[in-house]
Formats: structure tokens, sequence, C-alpha cells
């Protein structure tokens, strides 16, 4: 199933089985099994409200279930307070306490460690160290941006070398320029101190860049957990494809099927067979099908001698440039909706514009058969 | 802003009400000091022994003392018991939350004299003898809902991850509020104990109907009243108490800003009650 070879053999450190959590009639989770494996960068991954953050506050101990069981490092938490689970939390908000100088925030939960005045300074510089906070222990906590909160957050959870450190969106604050260098710097972290980390995030392509495996959620169920390669090629359903990157929905027709190829006649397409392992869908005789092909995965042939395996014309409808890229929405005859087409803007190439007419590039390996 | 140049007539409304409010409260000071028994104009000149005369009074500084041990005595328990509702009806969903926060801070709007009077028949009924303890226990009755009210906005303000955060880092429930909630909210705390004890330093009605034999300050001047030749002792002591409630009321406030400025919220005392 995985490709990471350090991770497909490592034990599982967090195993839930069929978690429900009931908030009077609303049904925040609703039968969710995962096991997490020791040292992975695991992402929590969908919509607002569809209980991300309700998993992981089970998970930290903050709430109780409904049914179902979590187990850390091999012992079930039923009835385990939060304060005794072998899990640190960053808060969305970080939560840092504000009549607490830096030092002594990160410092906080050393405190029954009862070690010695100069160790615990060493400890606590180091971990601030460690996030890039060098020398800013006698700060107040309140005088710090947001960014620097979320290190102090980072630093004060960390220091307590948990087993499984848990993330609420801890990026989500901040601007995208800051998020994007966080999120390099929260792998690097992860990679470097070796500890298990369950991050939550709506934004899609934080999961990719930043985990070993995602679990895609949505109203209280996960849909589908899988390595961020295997999620975007293959997703399990439209609805997990539509919310991982842009995928083009077309529909078809099973005609057939023998061996490992399934035979489909797709609008505005027409008739290709499919590998069997891109048919995430079950096939049976000649049902309808729902076939999707990604932005990039599709061509636009700019000469006559650019060749693909299948071509289409179409007409373009829309056109919106991204500088490296260029997005096309391609109208083709007998598509109910436009395709949308990415090209590179590599030197010497045109940008087509709107009502062009233009040779469409496909091939069989660029479709994925979906529920 | 200033739109135009008429007549600012909420500024003059402003000031006449102050005049209103005020001008009565600012002739205890002039009277004090004037050198007449007789509380009229034109004044006298000034003097400083009616205050002499307050300090060498027994039965003043008897009042006095039962009046620091009443207000001592009800800021403390009043304000543990709001600490207490506060923070239970900010953090815990109960069944009949509203109704019953609602019901505990009806002695906010209800006529003192009913509180007194109601307080009266049901200790006689019981049998208890009226003390300075009866008065306490009046006294929390209608100081609770002001702490309540001071207090839930602080526990209001505070992010509850906050301490959360402390549990997840290895504290006990009693640490977390020890370490982090009770520092958080300690203006809060502090501000109830001041008004709290000011609403009770001042309160008449009920420690008239409910103390026993020992007067508190209030109801000793009151007493006095009847003497026309103690008339500005009274004042005199009037004078002070005004200082004190002012002093207080003022430190009170200052703590209450302290504690939402802090966080950076409004500051209106409603905000804690829903
Ligand atoms: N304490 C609560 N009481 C009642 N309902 C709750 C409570 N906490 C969460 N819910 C509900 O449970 C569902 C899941 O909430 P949750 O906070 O887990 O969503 P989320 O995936 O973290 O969303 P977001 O991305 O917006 O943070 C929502 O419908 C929410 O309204
Ligand atoms: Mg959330």
């Amino acid at each position: 199933m995985s490709d990471i070879p350090t991770a497909a053999d490592a034990r599982t450190i967090i195993d839930a089985r069929n978690v429900t959590k009931h908030y009077g009639d609303v049904k925040a989770l609703d039968g969710i099994s995962a096991e997490i494996r020791e040292g992975e960068f695991f992402s929590l991954l969908g919509p607002s409200g569809c209980g991300k953050t309700t998993l992981l506050r089970m998970i930290a101990g903050f709430d109780e279930l409904t049914s179902g069981t979590i187990a850390i490092n091999g012992e079930p938490m039923a009835g385990v307070p939060a304060n005794l689970r072998p899990t640190n939390m960053v808060f969305q908000s970080y939560a840092i306490f504000p009549h607490l100088t830096v030092a002594e925030n990160v410092a906080y939960g050393l405190r029954r460690k009862k070690l010695p005045k100069e160790e615990l300074q060493r400890e606590v510089e180091a971990a601030l160290e460690m996030v890039d906070l060098g020398g800013y222990g006698p700060r107040a906590s309140h005088a710090m941006s947001g960014g620097q909160r979320q290190r102090v957050a980072l630093a004060r959870a960390l220091i307590m070398r948990p087993k499984v450190l848990l993330l609420d969106e801890p990026l989500s604050a901040l601007d995208k320029k800051l998020r994007e260098q966080m999120q390099v710097e929260l792998r690097r972290l992860q990679r470097a101190v070796g500890i298990t980390f369950i991050l939550v995030t709506h934004d899609q392509e934080e999961a990719l860049i930043m985990s070993d495996r995602i679990a895609v959620m949505f109203d209280g169920r996960i849909s589908q957990l899988a390595t961020p390669q295997e999620l975007y090629r293959l997703p399990a359903n439209r609805r997990v494809a539509s919310f991982i990157g842009v995928m083009n929905f077309l529909d078809g027709t099973v005609i057939g099927e023998d061996g490992d190829a399934v035979h489909l006649d797709i609008a505005a397409l027409g008739k290709v067979s499919v590998p069997k392992s891109q048919c995430k869908s079950r096939i049976d005789g000649t049902a309808p099908a729902h076939v999707g092909i990604r932005p990039e995965m599709l061509t636009i042939l700019f000469d006559e001698t650019e060749q693909a395996e299948r071509e289409v014309t179409g007409t373009i409808s829309d056109v919106v440039y991204y500088g490296d890229m260029t997005y096309y929405d391609v109208q083709l005859p007998g598509a109910e909706k436009p395709i949308t087409i990415s090209m590179r803007n590599t030197a010497g190439r045109a940008v087509l514009e709107i009502g062009a007419t233009a040779r469409v590039g496909w091939g069989s390996e660029s479709i994925v058969v979906l529920d | 802003m200033r739109r135009g140049t008429g007549i600012n007539w909420l500024a003059v409304y402003a000031v006449a009400y102050m005049v209103f409010l005020y001008a009565p409260a600012i002739l205890l000071p002039i009277f004090a000091v004037n050198d007449s028994t007789i509380i009229a104009f034109p004044l006298r000149g000034f003097t400083g022994k009616w205050f002499a005369d307050l300090w060498s009074s027994e039965a003043l500084q008897a009042s006095a003392l039962n009046s620091l041990y009443v207000a001592v005595s009800t800021c403390i328990v009043s304000t543990l018991l709001g600490v207490c509702a506060a923070r239970a009806a900010t953090r815990y969903p109960f069944p009949g939350k509203k109704g019953i926060m609602g019901f505990i801070m009806l002695p906010l709007v209800l006529p003192e004299i009913i509180v007194a009077v109601a307080l009266l028949v049901v200790l006689v009924q019981l049998g208890l003898d009226l003390s300075l303890w009866t008065v306490v226990l009046g006294h929390v009755l209608v100081c609770t809902p002001f702490s309540i009210a001071v207090l839930s906005s602080a526990f209001q303000g505070m992010d509850r991850s906050l301490e959360e955060a402390s549990l997840d880092l290895g504290e006990t429930r009693f640490n977390t509020f020890r370490r982090v909630t009770l520092p958080l909210v300690m203006p809060g705390i502090i501000s109830s104990l001041l008004i709290t004890f000011t609403i009770s330093l001042d309160e008449f009605i009920i420690a008239f109907f409910l103390t026993g034999t020992d007067a508190t300050l209030p109801v000793y001047i009151w007493s006095q009243l009847r003497f026309p030749a103690k008339l500005p002792s009274v004042m005199a002591l009037g004078t002070i108490l005004l200082l004190v409630t002012i002093v207080l009321l003022i430190l009170a406030e200052w703590f209450r800003r302290r504690s939402t400025a802090r966080r950076g919220e409004d500051i209106s005392i409603a905000g804690g009650l829903a």
C-alpha cells in the first residue's frame, strides 16, 4: 500500500477503531478507523466542519468518545485524562499563556519533572533554538508576532518529548509567504526529531507537501487514507478527487471488460481501454461510469509536428494566465462542460486566445474511473 | 467628530446631570470643615474639630470596626461564590442555565427593602438571633450578583484552550486552575473584592433590619442624625466614607479594565451576562 520503506514496517502508534462522537444530534465523528504509524507525518484533511478538530481532541483526551476506542502506543486511552497522555498539542489559537514570558511558557510542562535550574534553562534554550527563537526567552509572550507565537507553541510542546505531536491548523493564521516557509520548516523539524506528527488542515496543498500519509475526511468519516501520490493519482471517489487539486469529470459508459482492462465509451473523447488499476469504482456490465482527468494530463498540441496517443479538437472558452502556467478551458463537441487543461509556459510558446481552435492530446493512462 | 457650531445639547445635559448628581456630595466635605454646628450658608471658617470629634467617639469606632468586619467577610464570601458561579456559567453547559443564572442575578434589581424584610421574616421564623453574621448573610445575597457580573466577563474573556493547553502539558486540573486560570482572572477577582467591599460598607437598609445590637457605620450615622449638634460630625464621617468609596471603586475599575485590556477586548461589564 505504501511506498515509504521506513514507515511501512513501522509500529502503529495510534490505533483508532470505530470512533464516533456525537454532540446532541450532530455526528461530528461517525465511525473513524485509522492506524497511524510511529514517526510518520500524518495529515487530517477535509473541509470545515468535517470533524478534524474533534478527532484531534479525542486523541489528546479533551473530550470523551461516544463509542469506539483509541489506543496510543498499544495502551487503550479510555478514561485516561489529557495530562496523562503521551501526546502534546499545538492549538489553532496557539494558546500561549499571556501572563508568562516566552521561556516560562516553554518551561511550563517541565515543572513537574523538577529539574535543576541550570538544566531547565539549558533545555528551554535548546527548544527555543530548535524553532529559531534562540535568545527570545525573557520576552513577554504577548509581544511576539503570530509566527513567533506559533514557534513558541511548537517549542513548548516539543520540549515534552511527546510520542505524538498534534497540530490543529497551526499555519492557517499566517500569511502566505510565512506559511510556505513554515511548511518546509515543520517538515524538516519532524524529520529531525522523529516524533509522529498529526496535522489538521483544510488546505490540500499543505497536506500534499508535508505528509507521509493523508486521511481525507468528509462528514465525520474518512473517505480515503493514502499517500499524497496515491491520493492525487487515484482518488477514491469524485468527492475526494475534486477536493484534492483540480479534476475534470466526464460521463462515460462501460462497454465491456477483459483481463485487466476496462473498455469505456467516454463523452467527447470516444472509446478507450483503461487498465483496471486505474478504476476505483466497481465495474459491472454496461453501467454509466464517471471518468476523471487531471488538467496536467491533457495537453494542447501547438503545431503539426506534436503528437499524442489520442486527439480531439475543441474551442477555447477561457484562458487564465498564472505566469509559469496557463489554464485553458476547452469546450469539446459532445461534452457538457468545458474541460480544464494546464500548460507550462515554455520559451517561445504563445498563449492562445479565447475562441481559438485547439487540438487536445490525451492518453488512456491519464484516465481514472471513479464512483 | 463634531458637526456644525451649534450648542452641544448632549454636553449640556451631561453637565446638568452631573451637577444634580454630585452637588449634594460636594456639600458634605464643605460642611465637614465649616466652623459651625448649623448646616447653612454662609460658611463660618475652617476647622478640623469635627474630624477630631470622630476620633474620640467610642460608639463610632465600634461601628467602624463592625462595618469593616461585615464588609471584609461579605467581600470574601461573595467573591468566592462569584468565582464558582461565573466559572460554571462560562465553562459548563447545564440544563436550565439561563433560568438559574437569571435567578441568581435577581437581587441586582430587587428593591433592597424587600430583600431585607424577607430575610428578616425568614431569620425570625428560623429562630436565629440577629447579629453581624445575619448582616453578612444579607450583604452576600446582594453582593454576589455584582461579583458574578464582574467575574463572568473575566472568565468569558479567557481563551479556554489556555486551560486545555495546561492540561495537555501534564498539569492536573487543580494546578491548571492555580497556574493559569487564577492569574488570568486575578484582576477580575480583585475588582470583585473591592466592589463588594464597597457595597457592603455603604449598605444601610439590610444592615438596619438585620443587625442586632451592633450597628454598622451607616446605621450609626442614621442614629446620629437625631441630634442636630452631631450633624457636622456626621458630615465629616460621610466625607471619609465618600473618599474611601471613590478610591475603592476607581481601583476596582482599574483592575477590571486591566483584566480585559490585557486580552484586548471590549470593557463592558454586561459582556459576561447572558
Ligand atoms: N462542543 C461542540 N458542541 C457541539 N457541536 C460541536 C462541538 N464541537 C464540534 N461540534 C460540531 O462537530 C462538527 C465537527 O466539528 P470540528 O470542529 O471537528 O470541525 P473541523 O473539521 O475541525 O472544522 P474546521 O476546519 O472549521 O476547524 C461540526 O459540525 C461542529 O459544529
Ligand atoms: Mg477545526
